[in-house]
């Protein structure tokens, strides 16, 4: 069989790779978000104990790589008796380890809102949660589109480390492919050219969309 | 032991990456249109877009159907060395990109050639302007070094599970120490490379520290 | 007897060791327009953004009307509410629109209904001329627009007093006429005021008061009539004379 008849006859099983591989993405960048922000707001507005917290836990997870976090996740935390599934813990881990990445690009952000905003949200009476809420926010988000997108395609990429503790994403899936028919080369040949693809597809969508909320001047 | 490897590792592929890192970044700048768009930048591209893990089988099992017989250490070398050449490249084009055109022309007109100019004047600046970045690269890298344990490579990770299947151990615990080994290395380079950009810091040039991933 | 709307007692504020404000105290009553005119760098915005305690007070009091809002168990976001501000750098919300940024403390703030809060903001910003830049946002306006824009906001509040801090400094020349007369309108309307500013035309003809304020404290206080034929203290002299020096070679 030539490369190519090849490569369509392992499309369907890798496309289902493909999706778990998204599918873990996406999982992780929401939790890495819905965390992200809180501890984002910790680091900037904090007292000293919230900042030292949120410190340790950006620090921790950002220095340290993801195999390992995932391997305490998932071979680690048995021996204390908490077990996680391959999936979930990959989940778990991928977004744990995001939140601390997005909160560093939503601080960045934060912190290139003019310091004018702030006060001028307050002489109006605002408290500091409406303010925060209704105006640094919303111009945080907007600011912040860029490393966000990066963070999506960095993640994307990231997933495939879940191939280790036993998900059947996209490289396990080659793997198994690869096991049958001893072709690996060209198994990972087609795995590449989906990753490829796949990243620029994402940066267009990523691309229009920051296009069209962006406002004049921010 | 494992760790040293790790370190070996990261070492080895960063150091590879400058070594090609720089000519392509140097080529994107001022390489004409042919150089840039069908060389560098698509290969750029191609070792930014995929997977580390991926990188490391391709190069692995490619080297197999080509008939060549690379060791696991030295795919990893050349997928991981190539890989951070393309990040590399990226970080030392956004630096010569930020001097001055003006040194390049006051170079040029007291005789150097291009490359003269790129070689004492461009890049002893740029370098410099990219240890912040490079730091970031660094950390990267080192982390990275973990991958390689799907090659077969017995860097610190292998080596802890090595050691959770020998002992019937607290797998826990032994991970969660190679943690913190990585952060210590981590934490260590990068107050290395501050120290370093202190004291090689030109007086008076204050650049401003990016923080983004590459 | 007309209604005192704002007394500050022996105010206080130092920055780390530096004391910028010495003791200084003022009252200003309804339909008022008092303005602390002096060398810069002298407290004068400081004392400002002490009254509605942007910046922190160190010792004395303030009261709004008959509260005293300096006591340490006020909910301060209802006091600005009550008080106007206009910055010297406009801080325009940077994500809202003209309407919006008028519209949003009226919203978020007061509690109001959309409809009901977008006919006062429209009100507002008809009464500074902007009624045909409603839609616009802060990076489409110049700087003279963007600070009518946050007078419109600042009245919209239906504040009890309102307090510009050198409002016209960061305009270029030309755009300084169309906020100034946005502020002698108000003035002639009745609006309390309170003005820092390097402007003394506008001071001579709209203040009902004058403060010359120097290195912490209040040097002196009158009508415009008094202080400018015959200021009482050598260094307010000195200061009017720099002014006008300046002033001539304008005019030149």
């Amino acid at each position: 069989m030539n490369f190519f008849k090849f490569a369509w006859s392992i499309s369907p099983e890798l496309l289902q790779g493909s999706l778990t591989s998204l599918e873990l993405t996406v999982l992780a960048i929401s939790i890495g978000l819905i965390l992200g922000i809180p501890l984002s707001l910790g680091r900037v507005y904090g007292n000293k104990i919230i900042y030292t917290v949120t410190t340790i836990y950006i620090e921790a997870f950002r220095g340290t790589p993801i195999l390992t976090q995932l391997f305490i996740l998932y071979f680690g935390l048995p021996s204390i008796g908490i077990m996680f599934p391959p999936f979930t813990a990959a989940v778990i881990g991928l977004g744990l380890n995001s939140a601390a990445y997005q909160a560093e690009y939503f601080r960045g952000a934060i912190q290139a809102v003019k310091d004018g905003q702030m006060v001028a949200a307050r002489s109006i009476g605002m408290s500091k949660i409406k303010a925060i809420r209704y105006i640094i926010l919303p111009q945080m988000f907007r600011l912040v589109i860029p490393s966000w997108s990066n963070e999506l395609i960095l993640l994307l990429k990231a997933s495939s480390i879940a191939y280790m503790i036993q998900v059947s994403e996209l490289v396990s899936v080659g793997r198994l492919i690869a096991s049958r028919n001893f072709r690996t080369f060209e198994v990972f040949l087609v795995i590449a050219f989906i990753y490829f693809v796949i990243v620029e597809v994402l940066n267009r969508i990523l691309h229009s969309v920051e296009g069209k909320i962006k406002i004049p001047g921010l | 032991m494992g760790t040293l490897i790790s370190i070996e590792l990261a070492l080895a592929f960063l150091g590879l990456g400058f070594v090609v890192g720089i000519p392509l970044a140097v080529g994107e700048v001022y390489g004409n249109k042919f150089v840039k768009n069908l060389a560098v930048l698509p290969i750029v591209e191609f070792f930014r877009s995929i997977p580390a893990l991926v990188l490391l089988f391709l190069f692995y099992f490619g080297a197999g159907s080509l008939n060549l017989n690379f060791s696991p250490f030295i795919a990893a070398l050349l997928a991981m060395g190539f890989r951070s050449a393309a990040y590399q490249s990226q970080i030392f084009r956004g630096a010569i990109k930020s001097i001055d055109v003006g040194q390049m022309q006051a170079a040029r007109s007291i005789g150097m050639s291009k490359f003269k100019a790129i070689r004492y004047i461009v890049l002893p600046q740029a370098l410099r302007i990219s240890i912040p970045s490079w730091s970031n690269e660094y950390s990267s890298v080192l982390k990275d070094t973990s991958l390689v344990y799907a090659l077969g490579v017995t860097e610190l990770m292998r080596q802890g599970r090595y050691i959770v299947a020998r002992t019937f151990g607290n797998a826990i615990l032994v991970y969660v120490i190679c943690a913190l080994i990585y952060f210590v290395i981590v934490h260590f380079g990068v107050k290395l490379l501050d120290f370093l950009e202190e004291k090689y810091k030109i007086p008076g040039y204050e650049i401003k520290k990016v923080t983004t991933r590459a | 007897m007309t209604q005192t709307i704002l007394k500050v007692e022996n105010l206080h504020k130092s920055y780390g060791k530096t004391e910028v404000i010495k003791g200084v105290s003022f009252e200003i009553k309804k339909s008022e327009t008092k303005v602390i005119i002096g060398p810069s760098g002298t407290g004068k915005s400081t004392l400002l953004r002490c009254i509605n305690q942007l910046d922190r007070i160190d010792k004395g009091q303030v009261w709004l009307e008959d509260v005293e809002i300096t006591k340490s168990h006020i909910d301060i976001n209802q006091i600005r509410a009550s008080i106007g501000f206009v910055f010297q750098s406009f801080n325009l919300f940077t994500h809202l629109t003209a309407l919006d940024n008028v519209r949003i403390g009226l919203m978020r703030v007061k509690g109001m209904k959309e409809e009901e809060a977008t006919k006062i903001a429209l009100e507002e910003l008809k009464r500074v001329g902007l009624g045909d830049k409603i839609h616009n946002y802060q990076a489409q306006l110049s700087g003279g627009q963007q600070q009518r824009v946050s007078i419109a906001r600042a009245l919209a509040m239906s504040p009890k007093l309102i307090l510009f801090d050198e409002p016209t400094s960061a305009l270029d020349p030309e755009l300084i006429g169309e906020v100034l007369e946005v502020m002698v309108n108000l003035a002639k309307e009745g609006t309390t005021m309170i003005v820092v500013t390097h402007e003394m035309g506008f001071a001579r003809s709209v203040a009902n008061d004058i403060i010359f304020m120097d290195d912490g404290i209040i040097l002196e206080e009158g009508p415009p009539g008094e202080i400018f034929k015959n200021p009482k203290h050598k260094r307010t002299a000195k200061f009017f004379s720099k002014i006008t020096q300046l002033e001539g070679e304008k005019a030149k």
